[in-house]
């Protein structure tokens, strides 16, 4: 797999990855208090097994899922269930979502189920199950469950395992320290991966700009392919673009192959998984310990001593800014997520959840504001910079005029609204958010098309049903008929 | 604390910006016109820029929109500097005032102001003034070269020219000004001449007409600047050149005596102008990058075909808003393959 061919589009951004990479990672003090939603994976439905009352322990499981996209949920702290109501959540835009909120006993009692297996031995489909009760979803961010990830691509065989390192986000360091202070956890996660998809080929990409995680993993690897020879690990670089690490821009980088636009990249024989990931994994497998906590970096110019944290899930922003020295003067805003495709926070007492990649303090000289909106003069910087090869420009007038055809015509729900467009727009137009808008009255449109599409197919499956019993009916009849005459 | 929406960051940049480094970009051709025509580009220059500035505020005013933040948006000045470029250096005051007007008022803000004009107002502007005062515009003075200096007026002296008509009582109008090279080499051809005689008269220089191809050197210049600063991209420029110069080319090929060569089709006239900075205009050109291939290389080929055999000398103008009105054409047809989508 060579590595060059650059992604279609995208940016070349400042990176502000060097203040939080200055520190080592270490562990923030679990807080008194966690509060965890049960939505913390991409759709799908999540039960809570336990109530307000219960004594719960380390690692112990708090809530299962009710399809296969939902995910189990692992208590983060040992203690007592104080609440399970709706709370605020980051990734709703600091609306409520139902949480489980337990209090902290500072013990940290492990749960004695939790323990260690041999990979080795167990079947795939076994092996994906028993990651998908490790609580394990996609920590890039999206938070798709990873059993249901790694089950969609048992269906492919021969399938090439990527690991995903390539950080593109301007800010965000967590993956780069994972991988420069625990190498050997990404590659084990990528042998057990490997061992899941039944595939003995694994690419892990990182960006030109990571020369210790380069080395750590390069010694990493070796040392796995001496204990393990038949699983063939290799580091790929990739060109530092925004955004070269989303998922299907870093397959083409590396493959030269484009996911068909209503596939999955196992159609071009993929399947792509954050380091992050593969990461927990690993400690789920090896030792035992479910997802309970995840690296988030602490960054921005109005926090004091920006870092890498390990950090108990359901822990308060709040409480994470202050592991760091706390703030300075000066916050305008602060983000969850990256510059460019993070969520802003209404408050910092809401929770790190799975996807928590970053917490940013910013200043008013990290970002550059937006001025006071121009109409789009055609410019063609969007569709320059975009990396789904849309036009940008088109998509807004037909997002102003609410054509709904033209929309999906033109492509916005290929749009995976990286922000490039917006970046780039001398009119500074906040496309991002137009096509974000939009989506969903197109998204609704195109299923009720579907629905009505499926309808008629099954009318019309009856109607022939009905007409050939009719006429066999009638063929019957005529026949008797014929009979009786004779 | 203010919520924003993903991307909170944004590159510094803007519409004004933009428009700012386009003017930068023309600095060198407006010296060159300058050096070689004299200081009636100035005066021009500023006429059409305060009526610019004027009608836009008014116009604004009428429709209700915030005046400062479209006022200093940089593009009403653009359109007057480039139509002040078009027009002779003497050319009477009314005639820069009418022409930037009309642009403003008729071709921008009629349909619907800055991005919204599906014609370059510039070139409507011109156009208006070409088929209503065709005479005003051919009274271009000769280029000022050692031993060639017919019309030496100062800048005083220009702009009293240029308010009241009235020249100098040391010179005439019939003994300064003269016709365009591309205008002398039409007549000239017209009347029987071959390439090489109508081609050897004193407004003739190294590769097209004499201080046209240093003004239009200048001009590539300030293009290749623009394109290296992104603020234009190459596609249209190079196509646009191209439908000039391969059309050029193949009839020079099969008949020398009566048609002039790309070199002087390239340099002579507004050719450089046009590809780098009018039909650059992205609000009237087409969308995607072969849609301004296609867009370009049209606009070089009308040129061509008006300045050969059409009724104009220089066809540039005509050929952008014939183009400016097949853009929504070409972009139905050039909509480019989306990402993952079968190729």
């Amino acid at each position: 797999m060579s590595a060059g061919i650059a992604v279609f589009g995208g940016l070349r951004l400042d990176t502000h990855k060097r203040s939080s990479t200055l520190r080592a990672l270490r562990q923030a003090a679990p807080p008194a208090e966690v509060v965890l939603p049960l939505d913390q994976h991409s759709d799908g439905v999540t039960a809570a097994t336990v109530k307000p009352g219960d004594t719960v322990l380390l690692g112990q499981p708090i809530a299962q899922p009710q399809s296969d996209t939902g995910a189990w949920l692992h208590a983060t702290v040992s203690g007592r269930v104080t609440a399970v109501e709706p709370r605020p959540a980051p990734h709703r835009q600091g609306r409520p979502t139902l949480c489980i909120v337990i209090a902290n006993d500072g013990a940290d009692r492990h749960d004695p189920a939790n323990s260690p297996v041999d990979y080795r031995t167990l079947e795939p489909m076994q092996l994906c199950e028993h990651i998908g009760r490790g609580g394990v979803v996609g920590l890039g961010g999206a938070m798709f469950p990873t059993a249901t990830k790694l089950l969609q691509a048992q269906a492919t065989t021969g399938v090439h395992l990527l690991l995903n390192g390539a950080e593109c986000e301007p800010w965000i360091s967590c993956d780069e320290m994972l991988m420069r202070e625990r190498a050997q956890d990404v590659v084990l996660g990528a042998r057990i991966l490997c061992h899941a998809l039944q595939t003995a080929r694994c690419t892990v990409a990182i960006e030109n700009d990571m020369p210790d995680a380069h080395s750590a993993l390069t010694a990493a690897i070796a040392a796995a392919g001496a204990e393990e020879p038949k699983v063939a690990i290799e580091l790929a670089v990739v060109p530092r673009v925004y955004p070269a690490g989303g998922e299907r821009q870093l397959i083409t980088t590396l493959t030269d192959l484009e996911v068909p636009h209503d596939g999955l990249p196992s159609d071009v024989g993929m399947v792509c998984q954050n380091v992050g990931t593969a990461a927990a994994v690993a400690r789920w497998i090896r030792d035992g310990e479910p997802l309970i906590s995840r690296i988030v970096t602490v960054t921005g110019s109005g926090v004091r001593e920006p870092a890498n944290l390990e950090v108990r899930l359901g822990t308060p922003m709040s409480h994470v800014i202050a592991e760091c020295g706390g703030y300075l003067e000066g916050v305008t805003q602060r983000i969850m997520g990256g510059s460019m495709m993070g969520v802003a926070l209404p408050q910092d007492s809401l929770p790190i959840i799975k996807g928590t990649n970053c917490v940013i303090a910013a200043t008013a000289e990290d970002l550059h504001p937006r001025g006071a909106e121009m109409p789009c003069i055609r410019c063609g910087n969007c569709s320059f910079v975009c990396p789904a090869l849309l036009l940008p420009q088109q998509l807004h007038w037909h997002a102003q005029a609410g054509d709904l055809p033209a929309l999906e015509r033109y492509g916005l729900m290929d749009c995976i609204e990286c922000g490039c467009c917006d970046y780039v727009c001398p009119s500074q137009i906040p496309l991002a958010q137009r096509f974000r808008d939009a989506k969903p009255a197109l998204a609704a449109n195109i299923a009720s098309r579907q629905q009505a599409s499926l309808s008629k197919a099954r009318f019309e499956g009856r109607q022939d049903r009905l007409d050939r019993l009719e006429a066999e009916r009638r063929a019957k009849l005529e026949e008797k008929r014929k009979a009786v005459k004779k | 604390m203010s919520a924003t929406f993903a991307p909170h960051d944004i590159a510094p940049n803007s519409v004004a910006r933009v428009m700012r480094l386009v003017l930068y970009a023309l600095a060198p051709a407006v010296i060159m016109h300058v050096v070689f025509f004299g200081p009636g580009l100035i005066v021009q220059m500023l006429l059409g820029t305060g009526t610019a500035l004027l009608a836009e505020a008014i116009v604004l005013r009428l429709r209700g929109k915030p005046l400062r933040q479209f006022l200093s948006d940089g593009s009403a000045i653009i359109t007057a500097i480039l139509l002040a470029m078009c027009l002779p250096p003497l050319a009477p005051w009314w005639l820069v005032v009418s022409a930037v007007a009309f642009a403003i008022v008729l071709a921008k803000h009629l349909f619907g102001g800055l991005g919204a004009n599906p014609f370059n107002p510039a070139m409507v502007g011109y156009a208006v003034l070409l088929v209503s005062f065709p005479a005003q515009l051919t009274q271009w003075l000769p280029p000022q070269i050692a031993g060639l200096q017919t019309a030496d007026l100062g800048l005083l002296e220009t702009a009293r020219t240029i308010f009241t008509g009235v020249l100098p009582p040391r010179f005439s109008w019939d003994a300064i000004t003269s016709p365009t090279p591309l205008d002398a080499l039409r007549t000239n051809l017209a009347m029987g001449q071959t390439m090489q005689e109508a081609a050897s008269g004193s407004a003739f220089g190294i590769f097209g007409g004499r201080g046209w191809d240093w003004v239009n050197l200048a001009t590539l210049a300030g293009g290749i600047w623009l394109l290296a600063a992104r603020i234009i991209r190459w596609h249209i420029p190079v196509a646009l050149l191209a439908g000039l110069a391969i059309p050029s080319a193949v009839m020079y090929s099969i008949d020398p005596g009566s048609y002039a060569g790309p070199l002087f089709h390239l340099t002579g006239g507004a050719s450089m102008l046009g590809a780098f900075f009018i039909a650059t205009d992205p609000v009237s050109a087409a969308t995607s990058d072969r849609g301004r291939m296609v867009y370009g290389f049209g606009i070089g080929l009308i040129t061509y075909v008006i300045r050969t055999w059409g009724g104009y000398p220089d066809g540039i103008a005509f050929a952008v808003l014939l183009m400016n009105a097949a853009v929504p054409l070409i972009d139905r047809y050039t909509v480019p393959r989306i990402y993952g989508h079968p190729r």
